[in-house]
C-alpha cells in the first residue's frame, strides 16, 4: 500500500501521508493554509455579499410580502417570476426600452472608447513621434481632473449644439477613456514586440495591415480588460445622463430604476418597491455574468496594468 | 493583397529615411481619432467653463465680463466651503479605512493562507460590476427600519438603532456604501502588484530570519508602493467627486443631505435648480484645481519616498 501510493502522494503536493517533504514544500511559496486567516477574510466575503443576497431574496417577494416578512429569508409566497413579468410591462415595458437604450450606450460608447483607445495606445507604444511626450502629459493630466467639473460646461456646449437630450449627450463623452488609452499603452508596449512589427514591414506589409493582423490578437487579453472597465463606466452611468436627458424614454436603466424609487416619495405617487428591487437585479446580472465568465482576460490584463506604474 | 506587397517590401528597405518620417505620421494617424474626441470633450469644455466663470449672462445687460468676482465670490462662500470640509472628512476617513481593508484582503490572498482563493478574489470584487444607483438603492433599504437590515435587528433583538439616514450618521453611511462598492477593486490593483513582486525576495528575507509580518511591512509594502500611491490618488479624486449616493439618498434623506452637501451637488444645484451657470463653472474650477494639486502633491510625495 505504502509504495502503490507513493508516488502520487508526491506529486500531491499537500498529502498529508508524506510529512517529511511537507516541512520544505510549505515555506514561501507554498505556505500552510490558515484557517484564522481564512475566517478573517470570511468577513469581508460575507461584507460583500450580504447586500448581494438580500437583493436576490426581496426579488423573489412580492410587495406585500416585502413589507411583512423579515428581510434576509425567504417568504412563503415565491413571486420572483411574476416581479420579472411585472418589471417588463411595468408602464408599457419602458423597462425594456431603457435596456435597449443601456445598450445602444455601451454598444457604442464603450466599444467606441476601446477602440480609440487600442489605436492610441498602440500608436504611443509603438510609433516614435514629435510630440508624443505632450500627449501623453496631457492625458494623464486628464485623468486628474473631475469629470463632473467638466459636465457643467459640456452640457451648455451640447444644448448650444441641439445635442442634449439626444442619445448622442452620452455617447459622445463616454467615447473616451484616458484610463483605458494608459493602460493599452503599457500592455502594448509589452505584448507587442518591436522586432515582430520590423519583420512584416520588411516583408512590405502597411501599417495598418500589420496592426490588424499581427498586433490586435496580441493585444487580445488588453482589450477585454479596457473593454470590461469601459462597459462598467458606460452601464453604471448615471450623473452624466441625469445632466443630458430629460426625456424617460431616452434614460439607461441606472435613471429609470432611480426614477421608480422615487416614484414613492412623490405625492399620490405608487410605491413599487419590488420592481425596483427585481430591476436592480436584472440590471445588475449581466455585467456579473460577464466578469465572471472573462476573469482569465481582465485578470491578466490587470495584471500587466500594474507591471508599470 | 499578395500582387502589391514585393514592391513594397523592396521600396521600404531602398529608402529608410523616407520611411521613418512616414511612420511618425502613422503614430498620429493611430492616436489622432482618440485626440479628436478628447479635444472635443476634455478641452473644449475646460476651456469654455474659464470662459465662463470670467463672465456673467444677466437678464438686463446681457453677457459682461466681469474678471475674477466670481472667484472671489467662491472663496467667500460658506456653503462651497462646508460641503468641502465634508468631502475632506470623508476624504480623511473612509479612504484609509477602504485601503486598510483592501490591503488586508490583498496580502491575505497573496499569503496563499487562504482557503478557497479564487472564490474569495471574485466575490469581493464583484460589488464593482454594481452600478453606483443599484448599491445606494440596496444600501437605503438595508438601512430603512420597514424592511431593511437594520428594521430587522430592531424587531428581533427589541432594540432600536439611530436611524442611518439621520443627519448625523448620513455620511457614514454614504461612506459605508463607497467602501463597499471599491474595496474589491483595490485589493485587485494591490494583489495584482503583489504578484510580481520576485519571490526571490521572500526567500532571501526568510534566511535572514525575518517573520510574516516583516517580510510585509520590508518586503512588501515597499515593493507596492506604486500600487498603493495610484489607489490613493484615484481615491483622493473619486472622494472630492462625490455626487451619486448622496444626490440618490437626498429622496429618503431630505433633511440630512443639503443642496450643497458635496462641491459637486453645489455646482449641479447652481447650474441645473439655480440657473446660475456662470458661477457653478468657478466653483467647478476653483474644486477641479484644488483635487488636482492635492493629487498631484500627494504622488509627487509618495513617488519621492519610493526613489
Amino acid at each position: 500500500m505504502p509504495t502503490a501510493t507513493d508516488a502520487p502522494a508526491r506529486a500531491r503536493k499537500h498529502s498529508t501521508d508524506v510529512p517529511r517533504i511537507r516541512r520544505r514544500v510549505h515555506s514561501v511559496d507554498r505556505p500552510r493554509r490558515s484557517v484564522s486567516v481564512t475566517l478573517l477574510a470570511g468577513l469581508v466575503v460575507l461584507y460583500t455579499v450580504v447586500p448581494l443576497a438580500w437583493l436576490v431574496i426581496s426579488a423573489t417577494k412580492t410587495q406585500t410580502d416585502l413589507l411583512g416578512s423579515p428581510g434576509i429569508w425567504f417568504s412563503g409566497h415565491f413571486a420572483l417570476w411574476d416581479n420579472i413579468r411585472q418589471t417588463l410591462t411595468y408602464d408599457d415595458g419602458i423597462f425594456g426600452r431603457w435596456l435597449l437604450n443601456t445598450l445602444l450606450y455601451v454598444v457604442l460608447g464603450a466599444g467606441g472608447a476601446t477602440f480609440l483607445a487600442v489605436l492610441g495606445g498602440y500608436g504611443l507604444a509603438k510609433f516614435g513621434f514629435r510630440g508624443k511626450r505632450t500627449v501623453f502629459a496631457l492625458v494623464i493630466g486628464a485623468v486628474a481632473v473631475p469629470t463632473t467639473a467638466l459636465a457643467v460646461p459640456t452640457f451648455l456646449m451640447f444644448s448650444k449644439m441641439g445635442l442634449t437630450n439626444t442619445p448622442w449627450a452620452v455617447i459622445i463623452p463616454s467615447l473616451v477613456s484616458p484610463f483605458g488609452l494608459y493602460l493599452m499603452w503599457v500592455f502594448a508596449s509589452e505584448a507587442v514586440p518591436t522586432e515582430l512589427l520590423e519583420a512584416a514591414r520588411v516583408d512590405g506589409a502597411g501599417e495598418l495591415r500589420t496592426f490588424f493582423r499581427i498586433s490586435l490578437p496580441l493585444l487580445a487579453p488588453g482589450i477585454v480588460t479596457v473593454l470590461l472597465f469601459t462597459v462598467v463606466a458606460t452601464w453604471n452611468n448615471y450623473f452624466l445622463p441625469l445632466i443630458m436627458i430629460k426625456d424617460p424614454k431616452w434614460y439607461p436603466l441606472t435613471l429609470g430604476l432611480n426614477a421608480w424609487n422615487d416614484q414613492a416619495a412623490t405625492a399620490g405617487g405608487q410605491p413599487v418597491f419590488n420592481l425596483v428591487i427585481t430591476g436592480s437585479l436584472l440590471t445588475i446580472l449581466p455585467l456579473i455574468m460577464a466578469f465572471l465568465l472573462l476573469q482569465r482576460y481582465w485578470q491578466s490584463g490587470l495584471a500587466a496594468g500594474s507591471v508599470k506604474e | 493583397m499578395t500582387i502589391t506587397s514585393p514592391p513594397a517590401a523592396s521600396a521600404g528597405r531602398g529608402s529608410p529615411p523616407r520611411r521613418r518620417s512616414s511612420r511618425g505620421l502613422v503614430g498620429w494617424g493611430f492616436i489622432g481619432p482618440f485626440l479628436a474626441v478628447f479635444a472635443l470633450v476634455f478641452l473644449a469644455p475646460i476651456g469654455y467653463s474659464v470662459y465662463l466663470s470670467l463672465f456673467q449672462d444677466r437678464l438686463i445687460g446681457g453677457n459682461t465680463f466681469v474678471g475674477l468676482d466670481h472667484y472671489q465670490q467662491a472663496f467667500q462662500d460658506p456653503e462651497f466651503w462646508s460641503g468641502f470640509g465634508r468631502v475632506a472628512l470623508f476624504l480623511a476617513v473612509q479612504v484609509p479605512v477602504m485601503l486598510g481593508i483592501a490591503l488586508l484582503a490583498a496580502l491575505a490572498l497573496d499569503s496563499g493562507r487562504l482557503y478557497g482563493k479564487s472564490f474569495f478574489r471574485i466575490t469581493v470584487f464583484l460589488p464593482y460590476a454594481v452600478p453606483a444607483v443599484v448599491a445606494t438603492l440596496m444600501w437605503e433599504f438595508l438601512y430603512g427600519s420597514r424592511f431593511g437590515l437594520v428594521g430587522d435587528i430592531n424587531r428581533a433583538f427589541g432594540v432600536s438603532l439611530p436611524d442611518p439616514l439621520s443627519p448625523g450618521l448620513v455620511l457614514a453611511s454614504i461612506g459605508n456604501i463607497v467602501t463597499w462598492e471599491f474595496v474589491g477593486y483595490n485589493m485587485l490593483i494591490f494583489y495584482s502588484a503583489l504578484r510580481v513582486v520576485p519571490r526571490s525576495l521572500y526567500e532571501a528575507a526568510e534566511i535572514d530570519g525575518a517573520g510574516q509580518w516583516r517580510v510585509i511591512t520590508a518586503v512588501k509594502l515597499p515593493a507596492i508602493r506604486g500600487a498603493l500611491v495610484i489607489a490613493t490618488v484615484f481615491s483622493i479624486i473619486g472622494s472630492f467627486q462625490l455626487f451619486n449616493e448622496p444626490a440618490i439618498l437626498k429622496v429618503p434623506a431630505p433633511n440630512a443631505i443639503t443642496t450643497f452637501y458635496t462641491p459637486n451637488y453645489y455646482t449641479y444645484t447652481l447650474s441645473f435648480s439655480g440657473r446660475q451657470q456662470n458661477y457653478a463653472a468657478t466653483v467647478a474650477i476653483v474644486m477641479g484645481v484644488i483635487t488636482m494639486v492635492i493629487a498631484y502633491a500627494f504622488q509627487l510625495r509618495g513617488m519621492r519616498k519610493e526613489a
